[in-house]
């Protein structure tokens, strides 16, 4: 079935296929929408979720790790200052295998204060622990969060996971997309299955969140850290899955005209369909050019980024965000962590774009081409870290 | 509601056991034990903010806990406690446990946990409604990290970041009010209690969780370590807390005040004062005008909680 919503919208209504037992949410933009459609599903019986319409999102997050513990289903949805005002929380659901799945319309973090687009959000949140999905389209946003469901909570993962799209340029959209019925979504994920350990049994008493100093708290995070090597497997048989119900197949990363591309783009969220644009465009121009999209950030896809990347001559990182302080983006330092210790490796730059907003224009990523050819007849990029479209 | 049977529930198993590392004459675990045991007619799952309750019992591969047990963080108590019950009641509706379990949920938390970092969770937890007893444990300053004041702290207490020296006497502001903040949520029950009044304490237990909805327990919790007194003086301490009427024992049930121990003949503040080495200051001459003015702060609030009381019965 077909239908046009903005996306806020569309998650709204995939929150409402999934049904969830929790979902406790606090406002902002640009995700308020979605919980502010959910509690109108809610208010209409449409759904059986207990809503928690909580006074901050560190408490959202905090009810949602109790409810997650509980053996409930759980959602929530934040952006910016909301996703770092749950930065303690997002660490301890992590560790605590909690599979709850975050809604995140990306957005640029304070100060200066400002509402829209840009990946500081999440990338801040690359060391908490929490699993990562990122969408191009509305369709995309929608499609990921079913799949985030099946993911999160399967025995091998039972890690949480952010959803991302970008704040406005997608959250506020209308797009035409594929929808599934509602059962055929309840189908394809199921029940959440039954945890080990539940704070609600009450026959098989169980202490969570304890505390486990020298010698044992080196043990823990080494298991957590085994624990992520499952989840790659489990995100391509759940894209498996979806694909055999809808025809539209997802991996870990999206090749884009990438096997004779000399020139590489690096690109996550609505980026990459500009990029893809400006690929058709410079192809016609007989540019052997290529764009290398990123669905799943966390855990990081080394092995798979590898492979993609192995052709490739230069290799232009697109990073919506900024290390302060640092070598480089995070997506940039991501990526040559990857690269590092591969015999044949590409050129590598970072192009920082589209802060707090900014447009990404199909001008700004042909220059970003441009530098990459430039950068092979130099031999490297020079220099390293370029930011696209700012005033000096 | 049962009337409490000390003798009889000294044969219920205990939920709460030994082994722990709470400090030699700590009431904290006695606290613990006498709520438990108030609410051993019930499934319970409890809450424990960060503190030294939480950090005592819960030594990895050991817990003392014979109920299910959740610590999350410092501030947010309240916050896991709303997250479960409402899983409790969406599990419920959707068919996935029974709908005849029952279960009761116990927050505990410290006076830092709730007076101070952890309130906004706590308002927000009372404001919506959950189903759960809160009970802070008020040992009256940041024990666990080594004796730093809390805005529970009382006014001239000595604590490491509120010293004595030639500038300062102590803490410099009196006690925040938490019973009255939490009362003006509208909950159904909100009490205070004191382990050396443990009839009281486990009755005001039962008839918290006797109620739909959020109650409230604040409870007198001595810690020899940050209070400066012998490691045996625990429950004499707390039971000269209540004669002198420094820590009235009193619930707010449906908005109706009832003084659930009125001294026949309070004692002087100073009695209290004095057992106490955060208060050694003020034994010392010159402070006398200090310990008046706790005496003072003392008598108006018992004088206003009586009044609240004949009032609020009167309407």
């Amino acid at each position: 079935m077909k239908v046009a919503l903005e996306t806020n919208q569309l998650i709204a209504l995939a929150m409402k296929q999934i049904e969830p037992h929790v979902v406790a949410a606090y406002p902002i933009t640009p995700s308020t929408e979605v919980v502010q459609e959910f509690s109108q599903y809610v208010a209409n019986g449409d759904v059986r979720t207990e809503f928690v319409p909580v006074e901050s999102e560190h408490s959202a997050m905090s009810a949602c790790l109790a409810a997650s513990l509980s053996g409930a289903r759980v959602m929530t949805a934040t952006a910016s200052q909301g996703l770092a005002f749950m930065w303690e929380m997002l660490h301890i659901a992590a560790a605590s295998r909690a599979p709850i799945v975050t809604i995140v319309a990306n957005r640029a973090l304070s100060a200066p204060i400002n509402i829209h687009g840009d990946h500081a959000d999440s990338m801040g949140a690359r060391d908490t622990g929490w699993l990562q999905l990122w969408a191009e389209t509305a369709q995309e946003a929608y499609d990921n969060t079913i799949q985030a469901i099946k993911i999160a909570e399967d025995p091998r993962v039972r890690f949480p996971m952010l959803v991302n799209y970008d704040g406005f340029t997608t959250s506020h959209a209308v797009e035409t997309v594929e929808i599934l019925e509602d059962d055929q979504v309840r189908n394809f994920i199921g029940s959440i299955p039954k945890p080990q350990y539940s704070l609600l049994d009450t026959e098989h008493p169980t202490s969570f969140g304890v505390l486990a100093l020298q010698d044992y708290y080196m043990e823990f995070r080494k298991a957590q850290a085994e624990a992520y090597k499952n989840v790659k497997d489990v995100v391509l048989e759940v894209a498996d899955a979806y694909a055999k119900l809808t025809g539209r197949k997802y991996g870990i990363l999206e090749d884009y005209k990438l096997d004779d591309a000399d020139v590489v783009l690096v690109a996550m969220n609505s980026a990459a369909g500009t990029a893809k644009d400006t690929v058709d465009a410079l192809r016609k121009e007989g540019k052997k050019v290529g764009v290398l999209k990123i669905r799943l950030f966390r855990p990081f896809p080394v092995e798979e980024i590898r492979e993609a990347l192995k052709n490739a001559k230069a290799v232009a990182v697109m990073d919506r965000a900024y290390t302060f302080g640092g070598p480089a983006g995070p997506l940039f330092e991501e990526v040559a962590t990857a690269m590092v210790n591969q015999n044949q490796k590409p050129l590598l730059g970072d192009f920082v774009t589209g802060l707090g907003g900014r447009d990404i224009t199909t001008d700004e990523i042909k220059q970003i081409f441009d530098t990459g050819y430039k950068a092979l007849e130099k031999g490297a990029f020079e220099p390293l870290v370029n930011w696209v479209g700012v005033r000096e | 509601m049962a009337v409490i049977n000390i003798k009889s529930l000294t044969d219920e198993k205990p939920r709460f056991v030994g082994g722990h590392r709470l400090c030699a004459g700590c009431n904290e675990g006695t606290i613990v034990r006498q709520v438990l045991l108030a609410a051993h007619e019930y499934d319970v799952v409890a809450f424990n903010a960060t503190g030294c309750l939480e950090v005592t019992t819960s030594v990895y591969p050991y817990s003392s806990w014979g109920v299910p047990w959740l610590h999350e963080a410092f501030e947010n108590t309240a916050a896991a406690a709303s997250g479960a019950e409402a899983a409790y009641k969406a599990l419920k509706r959707f068919g996935d446990i029974p709908e005849d379990k029952k279960i009761k949920f116990i927050a505990f938390a410290g006076d830092g946990g709730t007076y101070d970092i952890g309130l906004q969770a706590l308002s927000g937890a009372m404001e919506r409604g959950h189903s759960f007893l809160y009970v802070m444990l008020d040992n009256e300053a940041y024990m666990n990290t080594g004796i730093q004041r809390s805005s529970s702290t009382p006014e001239f207490a000595w604590t490491t970041t509120s010293p004595v020296g030639a500038a300062k006497v102590g803490k410099a502001q009196p006690k925040k009010n938490i019973v009255e903040i939490v009362a003006a949520h509208g909950i159904p029950y909100v009490a205070t209690a004191s382990p050396s009044h443990y009839v009281d304490l486990m009755t005001k237990v039962q008839k918290a969780l006797s109620y739909e909805g959020p109650t409230f327990l604040a409870v007198y919790s001595n810690c020899n370590r940050g209070h400066r007194n012998d490691t045996g003086d625990s429950i004499k301490v707390s039971r000269m807390a209540v004669e002198t009427n420094y820590w009235p024992l009193y619930e707010i049930e449906n908005g109706k005040y009832h003084i659930t121990f009125k001294p026949r003949n309070p004692k002087p503040i100073e009695d209290w004062l004095k057992l106490q080495g955060r208060f050694a200051h003020l034994m010392k001459s010159g402070n006398e005008d200090k310990v008046a003015e706790l005496q003072q702060w003392v008598n108006s609030k018992w004088e206003l909680l009586q009044k609240k009381e004949e009032f609020s019965n009167s309407l």
